[in-house]
């Protein structure tokens, strides 16, 4: 499994790209593997702003439905259209084209409380 | 829930783990639910074939003096109509309008019956069957000594005559012979299965299982065979529209609302049939339906259903996206009077009411 440096990381399997004051949210290729094939990723927060820990995305594999929090308080400013076509590109490039929701964070200090990368692997004893 | 140490194994665990199987406790033992992925192993059983264990499941033997007379009157279909070498499709009815369990009944020979059930309902079942048996009808629970090998698939008859001179072709649906396979011998081939997509069932003694599990790999290699888990095994199942104990079916569904009229024969006596010849004749207030998804969104079980207005028509039992159909389908119980086809119907996914329509089951055409 991939797990890239440059990634932030929750204890939920999502990983977080920050780029100033915007932050790019998806799953962890740990995550997409544990789910399954997926195939629908329900967004219907576009727009909202989202507290830390509330859902965001609802994510539906073929055999489980699974939701997602938010790791960082934001307004989600843009859901990815090419997922809502394709949802299996979250299986097959969950850093790249799986990515789920750009947001823009409201306190950017959140980011502080998110993992590294070998705080991650460790978590899933990586 | 069970720890892992308590649940039971069966002969092919390692097998399945050293091929990194996902392995999940179901029915109180440790099954593979996928290997190289859900919908990779569902496309290989429509479009090859694929091999599922599901040693999981109970045997009762059934003999001697009595058997049918037992079997007849436990059981909702008309196994007087079974000669040897034949199987049935029939349900256990309980006493209050429900069902304790759906099952196959096999004719061995005259007088020797052999019983398959739902791995979660072994005990329940023998519990059930020994309390008609009155008349003190031999009962064997042979569940722990047999192996089951579910091969499915269009071309799950060439890879298995490679390993057999029984003459397969030869084996209708619903029948079954006994004969030497791969070196090993009375195995019961068993035209049956859960998928829809056509194969044979196997069963044997434990012994056997991993040089049959490895033999029919190896035989398959060069037809497409892969490895399947329970994961497919339910997209497959509910594709054909065929009841899974449980979610479409329970102690409180009756095999008249579940569509199972077809082996509820009244010509005979059996637990529970005179209430429910009564139902049948005063009319059915709720049916299982299949439905498929307008608008987008998954079914899962337990999602209630409503009409246009919001008011509660029914329950989703079983839902999944397809993946030969490429979309959205589900089973459940509506009122009578929204189970016609093409019945719009809405399934509520996350407090949302989400258009459906009553489908044709089964949902594939072949």
């Amino acid at each position: 499994m991939n797990f890239p440096d440059n990634l932030k990381y929750t204890k939920d399997h999502e990983w977080v790209r920050v780029e100033g004051n915007i932050a790019f949210i998806g799953i962890t290729d740990f995550a997409q593997k544990e789910l399954g094939d997926i195939v629908y990723v329900d967004i219907n927060t576009i727009g909202e702003q989202v507290e830390k820990e509330a859902v965001f995305v609802t994510v539906e594999a073929v055999k489980t439905v699974s939701d997602l929090f938010m790791p960082i308080a934001g307004t989600v400013l843009e859901a990815n259209s090419k997922i809502d076509s394709n949802p299996e590109v979250v299986n097959n490039d969950p850093y790249g084209e799986g990515w789920m929701i750009k947001a823009e964070l409201t306190n950017p200090s959140d980011v502080d409380g998110l993992i590294d990368v070998q705080a991650y692997k460790a978590l899933i004893g990586q | 829930m069970e720890t892992a140490s308590q649940l039971k194994h069966t002969a092919l665990s390692e097998k399945h783990i050293s091929l990194g199987a996902k392995m999940v406790p179901f029915a109180g033992y440790l099954m593979p639910v996928s290997y190289s992925g859900l919908n990779d192993e569902h496309h290989a059983v429509r479009n090859a074939a694929g091999i599922f264990d599901v040693s999981h499941m109970g045997e009762f033997k059934i003999s001697g003096a009595g058997a049918l007379d037992l079997i007849q009157r436990v059981t909702s279909n008309d196994a007087s109509k079974l000669t040897e070498g034949k199987v049935q499709y029939s349900c256990l009815p309980n006493d209050k309008d429900g069902i304790v369990d759906d099952l196959l009944v096999y004719q061995i020979k005259a007088d020797e019956y052999l019983l398959v059930v739902n791995a979660s309902n072994i005990e329940k079942d023998w519990n059930w069957i020994s309390k008609f048996n009155s008349d003190g009808v031999k009962m064997e629970n042979v569940s722990d000594d047999v192996s089951l090998l579910a091969v499915q698939g269009p071309k799950a008859l060439t890879i298995l005559q490679s390993l057999t001179e029984v003459d397969l072709s030869l084996i209708p649906y619903y029948t079954f012979k006994i004969g030497k396979f791969s070196g090993i011998d009375n195995v019961i081939i068993s035209n049956t299965g859960y998928t829809g997509a056509g194969g044979f069932e196997l069963y044997f003694p434990n012994e056997a299982a991993n040089k049959l599990w490895d033999d029919i790999l190896k035989a398959g290699n060069t037809e497409g065979l892969k490895p399947a888990g329970l994961g497919c095994r339910d997209t497959l199942r509910l594709e054909m529209g065929f009841c899974l104990y449980g979610n479409d079916i329970n102690d409180s569904t009756s095999p008249l609302e579940a569509g199972l009229g077809w082996i509820t024969k009244f010509t005979k006596k059996f637990t529970n049939s005179e209430n429910l010849l009564q139902q049948k004749e005063k009319g059915l207030t709720r049916k299982l339906v299949g439905f498929e998804m307008i608008e987008r969104g998954i079914p899962r079980h337990d999602y209630p259903i409503v009409d246009a207005s919001g008011n509660t028509i029914g329950v989703v039992t079983s839902g999944t996206q397809s993946p030969t159909l490429n979309r959205a389908i589900g089973m459940g119980y509506v009122k009578t009077e929204f189970s016609a086809l093409h019945s719009e119907i809405f399934v509520v996914i996350r407090d949302k009411p989400i258009k459906a329509r009553v489908a044709k089951i089964p949902f594939l055409n072949k």
